[in-house]
């Protein structure tokens, strides 16, 4: 399940219905983003968040079909928060169900890397006196193409 | 085709610095997002970058689309920068 939304959210309330998702699950990986201090910027105070709706739906659907391809998913919850966020907001998570712990570390990670460089998602930075778009990283880039 | 346009929408830097969030742009057959793109540019001033030093991402339909994508009547175009999600 997909969700893009402005909320907030709760991790213990996502990895409780992840654990009552079905007794064929044996490991659970979940990952949780936050809103930093630095950034491309020093002194971030907050960031915006915007998004491409629909199309961050789809993509995030399909890296969760292609994760299931690839690995043993038994359920995957992916939450994205969008608009005006705060230092030490929750900004993403990524949660994924799976018989045994490898698949569901690496289903996590692919997702969230491949999630990085595809979904259509823009973070602008925001400090005291200024606002900057945050530019893609290389680094991000190169995640992303090892899962090829 | 009763309705020989393109919507065109753009996110985040470029939304902000074309001053534009959609427009709608006449339909050729034969058009590629390239095609919409280098006449978007051709307006001059801000629209430059859309064939500036700066990536331009493009979808089309709500799908990732190469330069080479037909586009047709009643396609979603949209233009962005790379994303920066997660």
């Amino acid at each position: 399940m997909i969700s893009v939304q402005t909320e907030d959210f709760d991790v213990g309330t996502e990895y409780e219905a992840l654990r009552s998702s079905g007794s064929g699950t044996g490991a659970i990986a979940t990952f949780s983003g936050l809103v930093r201090d630095s950034g491309d910027l020093s002194g971030v105070t907050g960031l915006f968040l915007e998004h491409y709706p629909g199309m961050t739906e789809q993509v995030i659907q399909g890296l969760i079909d292609e994760a299931s391809r690839r690995w043993d998913v038994r359920q995957a919850r992916v939450i994205h928060r969008v608009g005006r966020l705060a230092l030490s907001d929750q900004i993403v998570f990524v949660g994924v169900c799976s018989a045994h712990r490898a698949d569901a570390f690496a289903a996590c990670e692919f997702i969230m890397d491949a999630l990085k460089t595809s979904a259509p998602f823009w973070k602008k930075e925001i400090t005291g006196d200024s606002e900057h778009w945050v530019e893609q990283k290389d680094s991000d880039v190169d995640r992303s193409r090892a899962w090829e | 085709m009763s309705n020989a346009i393109l919507n065109i929408r753009f996110f985040a830097r470029l939304r902000e610095e074309l001053g534009t969030e959609s427009l709608q742009f006449p339909a050729v057959p034969g058009q590629t997002v390239d095609d919409v793109l280098s006449e978007l540019a051709n307006r001059g001033g801000v629209w430059a970058q859309l064939k500036g030093s700066q990536p331009v991402l493009m979808a089309v339909n709500q799908a990732m689309a190469k330069s080479s994508t037909p586009v047709h009547a009643g396609d979603e175009v949209a233009f962005f920068p790379p994303v920066t999600g997660g």
